[in-house]
Order: C-alpha cells, then sequence, then structure tokens
C-alpha cells in the first residue's frame, strides 16, 4: 500500500471553526478547522442519514451533523453519545506553505 | 507495601456503598486502600425496593445496587457478613467477626444505618432477642425473605405501624394474598408526613384495597403460644392473626459509636464536616445526627455523603453539608404520593387545597413569601417533578396556584399513573421513534439524569414534547437514584453558568464573540451545541458590537436558508403580511423555472417556498428574486400571517392586514431565542389562528386590538394569554416589541414564548410591560428600536460573502495530482 498526498490549497479555504466538503477524485471527503488550528479530515456523510458533515457545528475534536445532531469525534471518528456508525478519518496536515495536504491511501 | 491512607467505612447499606461509589468518582483509589465491612452476606442493594420484592414485583437478585464482584472490580476489600464489635480508637484498630478480623485505620467512616424500633409488647419474645414464631420486623433482605415464607402459610396478618414503612409492608401482604390489618397508634395514617385530610383520604384508598385499618389502637401484646395467634390491644380488645410484622418505625444504630464513646444523642453527633467527635471518625446516613436532626429518607444521605467524598478526597476539602430540604417521592402501597417541607402552614401561610375523595387525590400547597414551603401531592403526583424544582431552588411561584397543582396536564405529558401502566413496546417520543422498554433499560443500564438518558435513548431529542414523559419514567425507575445534573441549569451546556451569570461575566469582561467566551469562561474548549446559543446571547446583549465568528451559526444563519434533508436548501423570500402581486408572483415562478426548483409549496405562514435548491445556487436565486430573506430558517422574528381583515371582508372590524404588514416591516429578522411566528386577526373569529401564536393581535370591536402572547399551535399547544388591549397599531407595534424584547434578554435559548410566559407567569409580565413595575419599558422600547435598526437583509451577502467559500457546495483539490510520496503525517495538528 502506498500513500499519496493530495494538495486541498490554501488552508484559509476553509474558514476558521468550519468544515468544506472537498471532491477528491470520485470521493467527498470533508476536512475541518477548528479555532485552535487543528484540522481534520473524514468521510463527507454523516452514517445516520448521510447529511453533509461540513455544514455541521464543529467544537473541541468533534463535529454535530446539520442534521440531526449526531456527534462524532473527528480524531477517532467515533460515534459520541450515540450508536449510528462511525466516521472513517483520513490523515491531513498542513505543509510549509501553508496548504492544506490530505494523505490518502491507496 | 503500600504507602496509601487507609480508609475503612463500616456499614455497606446505601449511605456506605453510595460513600464509597462517590470517593472513587473522584480518583479516590490512588490515595486510599478501602476496606467496608457489611453485617449482611451480600453486596449492596436498594432498601427502597424490598417492600417490592416483599410485593413478588422484584426479585431479591434485581435490587442490588452493587453485587460482591463490583467491589472486587473496583479494588475495595470487602468483609460481607462480618459484623463489627468495636472500635480502639487509641490504635485505630477496628475488630470484627470475633476479633478474627482487624483492620487499621487512618479515617474511618460510621455508616451503621438504623434498626426497626420494637415498642415494648408482652411475649413478643421467647428468648432475649429471639422473636416468637410468626413475629417479624421489616428492615433487611433476609427479613424479607422469612416473610415471604412464613407468609405461605398464614391467612391473616397484622401490621405494627401505620407509618411509610408499614404500607408498605402491608400492600406486600395483600399482593401474596393475605387478608392484613395495619394498627396505628395515632389518629391518621403516616402522621409525619401527612395531614388530617390526607390520611383520611389515604385510608380511604387503602381500604378500598382490602386493608383493614385500625386506628388510635396501642397494642400491649402477642396471643399465641409456641406461635403468633392474635393480638391484645390496651382497650381489652384483640385481633386474630397468623403473623405480625411490626414496622413501627427506625431507630439510628448507635451502639458501635457508643461503645466506641463517640458523642450520641438520638445518633451519631456530627459536624458540618460530617466528622464525629473524634476527628479521625466521620458518620453518614441514618446513623447519624447533624444540626439536632437525623434523617431516614436517602436524598440527604446522598447529600451527606458527597460532602464527605469531597472532602476525604480533597476534591473539596472545605466542603460542607448545612442539612437537607425533605421531599420524597414514592408510592405508599401503590398510591402515588409525593412530601416537601412542612406539613401545615403556620398562620401567615397561604394554604391551596384540592381535593377529590373519589378519586383518592388531595393536594396541597403551603406558600411563604410567594415561594414553596411544603406540599402534599397523594394520589396523583404527576406535578412532583415541578414542585420539587420550585421547593428545591425557591423559586417564585406563578399566581394561578392551581397552575402548579395540574402542571402536567397543561403541558401534554401523558402524566405518571398512564406512564407506568403502558406496556413496554409503546413509543414514548414519536420523533425517534424511543419506546418505553428502551428508556427504562437505559435507566437501568445507569442513565440517572435526563440529559444523559435523552443523549443515550435519542428521546427527547427532537420536537422535546416527551421531555416531562422521559423525566416521568427516570423517576419511576430509579426512585430516589435519580441525580441532579447541574448542566440543566446552564444557559448552553458548554459553559457552566446559569443564564443570568453568564451575562454578567460577559459584559463585565466585554467579550464580544463566541470564541472568547470559550477562552475566558470554559478553559477554551469550544463546545458545537453551545455555539449557536451563544451567539444568539452574544448578539443581543452587544448588537452592532458583536463580533460576528461565522462558524458560531448553525448552517441555516451561515447561508441564510434552511437545509433540507437532501442537504441542498429552502428559499423562502419575504412576502409581508402575506400579500403579493401577479407581477411578483410571476417572478417567483420565473425563478423557481430556471433554477429548477425541486418543489414549489406554499407554507403555512403565507409564504411561497421554493425548494432544493443548491447552496451554492442560493445567492443568484436571491439576486434574481430581488426580495428580501424571508427568514424561515432562523431562531428570529418569522412571519406575521394575517386574514383580509377590513379591506374585503364583511366581518372585519380592524384592519389586520395593514396591521400584519407594519409588523413584519418592523421585526423583520430579529434575533430571539427560539423562533417567533406571529398573526393578526381583524376580528374574533381568528381566521389566522393569533391567539395561538408566539405573539398575536386581534381586533375587537370599537377600533380596539387584543395582544396575544405565549401560543402554540406546534409540538405543544396552548392559547396565549391577553397581555393588553389597545386602541391603535402603533400602540400594538410598541406592546409587542416590548414583550420581543425581554423575551430575547430573559428566555433561555430555545425556549419559546410558550415557555416563557408560563415560566415568568401572564399577571407579573403584564406588571412589567403595561404597568412598568420595574421601570424597564423605556430602556425595552429603546433597545429593541436599536435591535429594529440594525436590520440588515442577509441576502445581500449574495454580492458580498462573508467568505470566499462561504455558499461553495464542494471544492476541488488545486492540482489533484499527487505530490511526492510522504512518510504518515500525524492526523492532526
Amino acid at each position: 500500500m502506498s500513500e499519496r498526498a493530495i494538495n486541498l490549497g490554501p488552508l484559509a479555504r476553509i474558514p476558521e471553526g468550519e468544515g468544506r466538503t472537498f471532491d477528491v477524485g470520485a470521493q467527498k471527503i470533508a476536512v475541518f478547522r477548528t479555532r485552535r488550528g487543528a484540522v481534520y479530515a473524514t468521510q463527507a456523510e454523516c452514517p445516520h442519514k448521510s447529511g453533509p458533515l461540513a455544514d455541521g457545528l464543529v467544537g473541541e475534536r468533534a463535529v454535530t451533523c446539520p442534521l440531526h445532531g449526531y456527534k462524532f469525534d473527528l480524531v477517532s471518528g467515533d460515534g459520541l453519545g450515540h450508536a449510528c456508525g462511525m466516521l472513517r478519518t483520513f490523515p491531513v496536515d498542513i505543509d510549509e506553505r501553508g496548504d492544506v495536504r490530505l494523505l490518502l491511501e491507496e | 507495601m503500600s504507602t496509601k491512607e487507609r480508609l475503612v467505612v463500616v456499614g455497606n447499606g446505601m449511605a456506605g456503598a453510595r460513600l464509597v461509589e462517590e470517593i472513587i468518582a473522584r480518583g479516590g483509589r490512588d490515595r486510599f486502600d478501602i476496606v467496608m465491612f457489611g453485617d449482611e452476606p451480600y453486596g449492596n442493594y436498594n432498601r427502597i425496593l424490598l417492600s417490592n420484592v416483599l410485593a413478588g414485583a422484584h426479585d431479591a437478585k434485581d435490587i442490588f445496587l452493587n453485587p460482591l464482584e463490583w467491589y472486587a472490580d473496583n479494588g475495595v476489600t470487602l468483609h460481607a457478613g462480618a459484623r463489627v464489635h468495636g472500635i480502639d480508637r487509641r490504635a485505630r484498630v477496628v475488630h470484627a467477626a470475633d476479633d478474627t478480623i482487624l483492620e487499621g485505620y487512618d479515617h474511618l467512616v460510621v455508616a451503621t444505618g438504623s434498626n426497626a424500633f420494637v415498642p415494648p409488647l408482652e411475649r413478643a419474645y421467647v428468648d432475649e432477642g429471639v422473636f416468637r414464631d410468626g413475629v417479624f420486623v421489616f428492615r433487611s433482605l433476609d427479613d424479607t425473605d422469612a416473610i415471604i415464607k412464613y407468609a405461605e402459610n398464614a391467612k391473616t396478618a397484622a401490621v405494627l405501624g401505620g407509618g411509610l414503612l408499614g404500607l408498605e409492608a402491608a400492600r406486600g401482604l395483600v399482593q401474596r394474598g393475605l387478608d392484613v390489618h395495619v394498627v396505628h397508634l395515632m389518629k391518621h395514617l403516616m402522621e409525619v408526613q401527612l395531614d388530617r385530610m390526607a390520611g383520611l383520604i389515604l385510608r380511604r384508598s387503602l381500604e378500598g384495597m382490602g386493608l383493614h385499618i385500625h386506628l388510635e389502637k396501642a397494642t400491649c401484646g402477642v396471643i399465641g403460644d409456641p406461635s403468633v395467634e392474635g393480638l391484645l390491644f390496651a382497650d381489652g380488645t384483640t385481633l386474630d392473626c397468623d403473623m405480625l410484622v411490626i414496622s413501627a418505625g427506625i431507630r439510628p444504630s448507635t451502639q458501635l459509636a457508643i461503645d466506641a464513646g463517640l458523642d450520641v444523642e438520638r445518633g451519631i453527633v456530627v459536624g458540618d464536616d460530617m466528622r464525629t467527635s473524634d476527628e479521625n471518625i466521620y458518620a453518614v446516613g441514618e446513623c447519624a445526627q447533624h444540626r439536632g436532626r437525623t434523617y431516614g429518607l436517602v436524598a440527604p444521605l446522598w447529600d451527606q455523603v458527597k460532602v464527605l467524598a469531597d472532602r476525604l478526597t480533597s476534591k473539596k476539602p472545605n466542603a460542607v453539608y448545612e442539612g437537607s430540604q425533605v421531599s420524597t417521592k414514592l408510592k405508599v402501597a401503590g398510591v402515588d404520593l409525593a412530601v416537601m417541607g412542612s406539613r401545615d402552614g403556620d398562620g401567615d401561610d397561604e394554604e391551596v387545597t384540592y381535593s377529590e375523595p373519589s378519586r383518592g387525590v388531595y393536594k396541597k400547597l403551603i406558600v411563604r413569601d410567594g415561594k414553596l414551603a411544603g406540599a402534599i401531592l397523594l394520589g396523583d403526583a404527576s406535578a412532583a417533578p415541578d414542585l420539587l424544582q420550585a421547593f428545591d431552588r425557591g423559586r417564585a411561584l406563578p399566581e394561578n396556584r392551581s397552575e402548579l397543582l395540574f402542571a402536567l396536564s397543561q403541558d401534554g405529558g401523558v402524566g405518571g399513573a398512564s406512564l407506568a401502566d403502558m406496556p413496554d413496546d409503546a413509543q414514548i417520543c414519536n420523533c425517534n421513534g424511543v419506546t418505553k422498554g428502551r428508556v427504562v433499560a437505559a435507566v437501568r443500564g445507569g442513565c440517572r439524569t435526563l440529559k444523559v438518558l435523552c443523549d443515550t435513548t435519542r428521546a427527547g431529542t427532537g420536537c422535546g414534547a416527551c421531555k416531562k414523559d422521559v423525566q416521568t419514567l427516570l423517576e419511576l425507575t430509579a426512585g430516589d437514584a435519580v441525580a441532579e445534573d447541574p448542566s440543566i441549569h446552564y444557559y448552553v451546556p458548554g459553559v457552566p453558568l446559569t443564564k443570568p451569570d453568564l451575562v454578567r461575566a460577559i459584559r463585565e469582561r466585554g467579550l464580544h464573540s463566541v470564541s472568547s467566551v470559550f477562552g475566558a469562561l470554559a478553559g477554551g474548549v469550544e463546545d458545537a451545541t453551545s455555539k449557536p446559543g451563544l451567539a444568539s446571547l452574544l448578539k443581543t446583549i452587544w448588537g452592532k458590537e458583536y463580533d460576528d465568528e461565522r462558524d458560531a451559526r448553525f448552517i441555516n444563519d451561515r447561508v441564510h436558508a434552511n437545509i433540507q434533508k437532501d442537504g441542498t436548501f429552502s428559499v423562502i423570500p419575504r412576502i409581508y403580511g402575506g400579500v403579493t402581486s401577479p407581477a411578483q408572483l410571476r417572478r417567483i415562478a420565473d425563478v423557481a423555472e430556471k433554477h429548477h426548483a425541486k418543489m414549489v409549496k406554499i407554507t403555512g405562514g403565507q409564504r411561497i417556498d421554493l425548494l432544493g435548491i443548491p447552496k451554492d445556487r442560493l445567492p443568484q436565486v436571491w439576486r434574481d428574486l430581488g426580495m428580501p430573506s424571508g427568514h424561515a430558517y432562523a431562531k428570529s422574528f418569522r412571519t406575521c400571517k394575517t386574514c383580509v381583515g377590513t379591506e374585503f371582508c364583511r366581518y372585519g372590524v380592524g384592519d389586520s392586514t395593514r396591521l400584519g404588514i407594519e409588523i413584519e416591516q418592523r421585526f423583520q429578522g430579529l434575533e430571539s431565542p427560539h423562533k417567533m411566528k406571529l398573526a393578526t386577526a381583524g376580528c374574533p373569529r381568528n381566521c389566522s389562528e393569533a391567539t395561538t401564536k408566539d405573539v398575536g393581535a386581534v381586533a375587537i370591536e370599537g377600533g380596539r386590538w387584543e395582544i396575544y402572547v405565549g401560543g402554540a399551535a406546534g409540538a405543544s399547544v396552548r392559547k396565549g394569554d391577553i397581555l393588553c388591549v389597545v386602541d391603535s397599531h402603533e400602540e400594538v407595534l410598541k406592546y409587542m416589541g416590548r414583550f420581543m424584547q425581554l423575551y430575547r434578554e430573559q428566555a433561555k435559548y430555545l425556549e419559546r414564548t410558550y415557555g416563557f410566559v408560563v415560566r415568568v407567569g401572564i399577571e407579573k409580565l403584564k406588571r412589567v410591560l403595561v404597568d412598568d413595575e420595574e421601570g424597564i419599558c423605556a430602556r425595552l422600547d429603546a433597545d429593541v428600536q436599536a435591535a429594529v435598526d440594525a436590520y440588515v437583509d442577509p441576502w445581500r451577502e449574495a454580492d458580498w460573502p462573508a467568505t470566499p467559500t462561504q455558499f461553495s457546495n464542494a471544492l476541488d483539490p488545486t492540482d489533484g495530482a499527487p505530490l511526492i510520496p510522504l512518510r504518515r503525517a500525524s492526523g492532526a495538528r
């Protein structure tokens, strides 16, 4: 298995404390930026009813789906306070130019 | 060799075991080696439920709180069935089981509880401490077992004592098919908790169940040899019975403390620090006497063990116990009962009573200085949760006292009695499809607060209408083990402050943004679900000076449209007063076609909804419409529904259409704790349903308008209350604005006006908003005017987006091409 890094562009594309959906090939991936400067990436759709997680409210390490309020841990992908499945998470960081870099295994 | 301190707890009942749980929860295992002694050879069980075991409703195994494995799993040494017979205070050693067990201590806690009180009865004993065959007390699991076995061959039982425990024992024996006589020395049943009238009604209810009640009967001896055959009374009469259960009260179990030389009066004397006269020895629970009082209920005991756990673990080394207000909610022989505070009022108190003997219902409130000083609810305790809250927090009561006595029926809950009777598969939460069985299982699985229970089961997390029922199920299932969740008092869960405290802190520290509130008041931890509530509050406090961080907004408020199940949005332009024109309709139709709206729908608020618009098309849709936002997505003023009023309607007595347009033009977009839906009606026929709106105006003959507030016709249905009757449109706008501003300032986040109006009370609102009792009307008028002046149509962000990607559906990677291969980076930084 190899990894490839995908440049998602400048961090400023994601406003502080929010998330955005990215089309990465055939995949949709949600990337979140907290006010403390952490960046997280997860699958884009909520496992409950496919809500767009990038439109959710972001807190410390957690996102709340905008449709029905299901909450997930952004690091582990675990559901918080419910048993509605977990999120796939992806490694993501910021390179020296300030671009968001997503790592995909293939 | 352990360097930990040694903590020894004598007593493994509800107090002792709970204390150890609380200590462990505070990380006490790192500090203490914990050793416990229990008289009974079991783990810890819920003594309150013994009566259910006696009645056959519970198996003995069902009432265990901590089985033996729990102690092992938590590193607690339990000597179960080992009786402690001495404390050597000088050597700090506890002696148990005929000196076969010795345990040294640094800290000793005495939690020996209480013993059954046995009044002097001739021939009750056959030997020192040995009852005659057929004579029992009712205090422990072993007592209960023995009673159940003996009852198999008995036909008639006498229960000595008409207090709570006696009646519970009597109910259990009735359930087992016995003919049961309750013999009580006093003039009415449960005289400690009930007044005379309540005692009388309870007696009738119990007699209806087949119990025989004998009041003012002094029992002086037992008849029969070798086993019980009857009772002899002081007045010379007798009663035949095959068995006798003595349940005449409890006495603190203090012999161990007396022998050890501790100060003992009625109970073991403790100070506010729960310490006895020996600084290394503490006492908690029924054996302890604090400020002259001993307690026989479980709630005060929880308070005591929390304080002691805080002190012992140094979590709060200065924690003090200042006594407990006594309240309890329970079933007496199957009859609902809640009691709190004083049983009878003194001369100056206001007593409110309601009595319905045929149904066995009696309710009494004792009101002192506008606050609840005591209450009795017998036969129907559905109002107990509200009353307990009012009592515990010293909350001011609504002027209409009957609202308190019948609180639940107003809020649409189904009530305790019928909930208890429902089958497990009955659906409680109709939004998320949660059954009663699921809720009850979660409570049994350890959910002890409403919040945790709702989060776990998702019941009550939809429209919220069933929360009352979830609370009732929690109380029915967990009884006194229900825990107080401090976060229910917080304005938002992520910042531990009530609304007034939060507002004060925000003003004092000049916090203008949501992130600054988290930084200053929540240790920098941002809680997602708390963000919109804080944003709403800050906007109300600071107005134009509010530092609007967009991430604190729910998605609807970021893009000024309402998110739909497929991730698209609905667009509802404002149509003032529901009055449109052919040109406007044509334009809306063109926009709907151009942007392929998936559905065009007339809303309940007399507007037109274009559904299925993708996020990135929103700006163009708004531009093409050329109409302002209808705010159909926000926690704000939504719309004002109107009827045709005087212009065409042959009944209209007021120009409701014109007034509705004026209202909507003035208050459009006004942020509030929850949405506000308004209506104006041109006559009392109320075609626009103004009386069930958050705020409504109804025209009446004579050119006047009735202003209604706090109406609802959604998850809850409530007719609004009349705030005032005024003469002109200007006056309508003035009083409506004043009310809305007060609601903006004082309601909790997501509290609709119907909750707010009930909570504050319409009489109080009239005094504040009409009579200007607090002298704030001019300020309220000015503040709402400032908010109106600050209004900007949010759809103008079509051309001035707040962020470059505000309306992006999905972004593309900037290159899409693989970069140089990397070693795995960490997931976050």
